[in-house]
């Protein structure tokens, strides 16, 4: 491939802004986080995005690309092209700070609100649980594990977009990785920690947090577990009462 | 034009089983009031069902139906999706037996009528 | 928006609904044979206890259904929330269960 790429960046602070365009030179090889690296370092340095590992570890490029959201640094240009152009946008969803960094407090936030901190059930003086890798639950917790915290899924995610309160696929699927953790033991805790009005029920399956988790894990599912126990746990609760 | 990251069919499911949900509820009022009319005005229920012979009438009818049928369909899938958790083969198999017994059923029902 | 008591209400009347929907979509194929009027439609309903139940139940399980269904669009589409969502919610609900009330009287009852 050669020639150049015709890109537009969104360019602004906070809610002001609008897309510029740039020429960028079109490489055999080149990640969309090549082309924006290549904008900061070779045209305007004053452009603003987040990346560390640049190999799908870490989970802090995520943008909008042709509006639909990626991990920049493992989206090669020639898959993602449209007409020879490329428009970079920050993640949907999300405040903007400046530039393509979008404000990722409101997913980690989430993230806690839905328990993603792990509860542990033993001190350090306890000897260590032992743990069957091919124990269902353990299986079904292993599923999840793999997210890295891009926030791809939340960007995807329109009934975030409806509803600010929800909390959105990654923490609900962290919830779920929880609740099938043998080494947690208060799973109803962790039922009625996704619950309330931002909870689980509001999910409409859209489906487009697998459809687009980089790392393919599957939200959609996770979150239908979570609905599914919390049914049961609702029927259990009202035959007891009666 | 739809946003690119919408651009997918279980998003594409979802929003028909909105806006045929959507649909279904603003007419369930109507279909209410027109019922209840069989006693207060027999006379102009029967002026209202002869409307029915009408092709645009038939053909409104004909998506009401439509709707309803395609609601119920979407409301299964998720109640699948949600409380039976098979495999998304296995789920693959069940949504075209579905689909088959409700060609066949249909067709029959064409010729039936 | 959606609590777990508004979702199993929800979802229990959507189990409810589907084998109702499947008997009246059954009944409409039937009842249009030969056209629509007013006293073939009384003549096969008026005075059955069946009937009365069949459609007793859609209107009651229809009535959750829709209110908790318009609920989440009104939500999500307008932003609407705390005591009008409630208002809305239950509104919605006891004004279709009534005028579902009245239908099915009207052409069940004798």
């Amino acid at each position: 491939m050669t020639g150049m790429l015709e890109v537009s960046v969104w360019r602004g602070s906070g809610e002001e802004g609008a897309y510029e365009s740039y020429q960028v030179p079109a490489r055999e090889n080149q990640t969309v986080l090549d082309v924006v690296s290549w904008i900061q370092q070779s045209v305007d340095p004053s452009l603003t995005y987040r990346y560390a590992c640049r190999v799908g570890m870490c989970g802090s490029c995520a943008m909008m690309v042709n509006g639909q959201p990626r991990w920049t640094c493992r989206t090669h240009v020639k898959r993602v092209l449209e007409r020879g152009g490329l428009r970079v946008g920050p993640l949907r969803n999300l405040p903007v700070i400046k530039d393509l960094a979008a404000d990722m407090d409101p997913f980690f936030d989430k993230w806690v609100k839905a328990g993603g901190v792990h509860p542990p059930s033993r001190t350090r003086y306890q000897p260590i649980q032992p743990v069957r890798p091919d124990d269902p639950g353990r299986v079904e917790a292993n599923k999840a594990i793999e997210c890295i915290n891009c926030s791809v899924c939340y960007a995807a995610c329109d009934t975030v977009t409806g509803n600010p309160d929800y909390l959105g696929p990654a923490a609900l699927q962290r919830a779920w990785t929880l609740f099938n953790d043998a080494k947690v033991q208060d799973r109803q805790a962790i039922l009625d920690g996704v619950s309330g009005a931002g909870g689980c029920h509001n999910c409409h399956s859209q489906g487009s947090c697998t459809r687009f988790c980089p790392n393919e894990l599957d939200p959609l599912s996770a979150i239908a577990g979570l609905k599914r126990a919390s049914a049961r746990s609702f029927l259990k609760q009202r035959r007891q009462e009666c | 034009m739809l946003k690119p990251h919408r651009h997918h069919p279980l998003w594409l499911a979802y929003m028909l089983h909105r806006l045929s949900g959507l649909a279904l509820a603003l007419f369930l009022p109507v279909h209410f009031h027109v019922l209840s009319m069989a006693i207060t005005r027999p006379e102009s229920l029967d002026h209202f069902l002869s409307l029915a012979a009408n092709p645009m009438v038939k053909l409104m009818e004909f998506g009401l139906v439509f709707l309803l049928a395609v609601h119920f369909f979407g409301g299964l899938r998720l109640l699948v999706l949600e409380f039976l958790p098979w495999s998304p083969g296995q789920k693959s198999l069940a949504a075209a037996s579905v689909a088959g017994a409700f060609l066949i059923s249909g067709t029959f029902l064409l010729r039936a009528v | 928006m959606l609590t777990l008591g508004l979702y199993m209400a929800q979802r229990l009347s959507a189990m409810a609904l589907a084998p109702l929907v499947l008997g009246h979509l059954a009944v409409m194929v039937y009842a249009i044979q030969g056209g629509l009027s007013t006293a073939e439609i009384l003549g096969r309903t008026q005075g059955s206890i069946w009937w009365f139940l069949f459609y007793g139940s859609f209107v009651v399980a229809v009535s959750i259904h829709a209110a908790i269904g318009l609920r989440v669009i009104v939500h999500e589409v307008t932003r609407l929330r705390g005591p009008w969502l409630e208002i809305f919610t239950y509104g919605t609900g006891i004004v279709l269960l009534f005028m579902g009330a009245r239908a099915v009287s009207a052409v069940t009852m004798l």
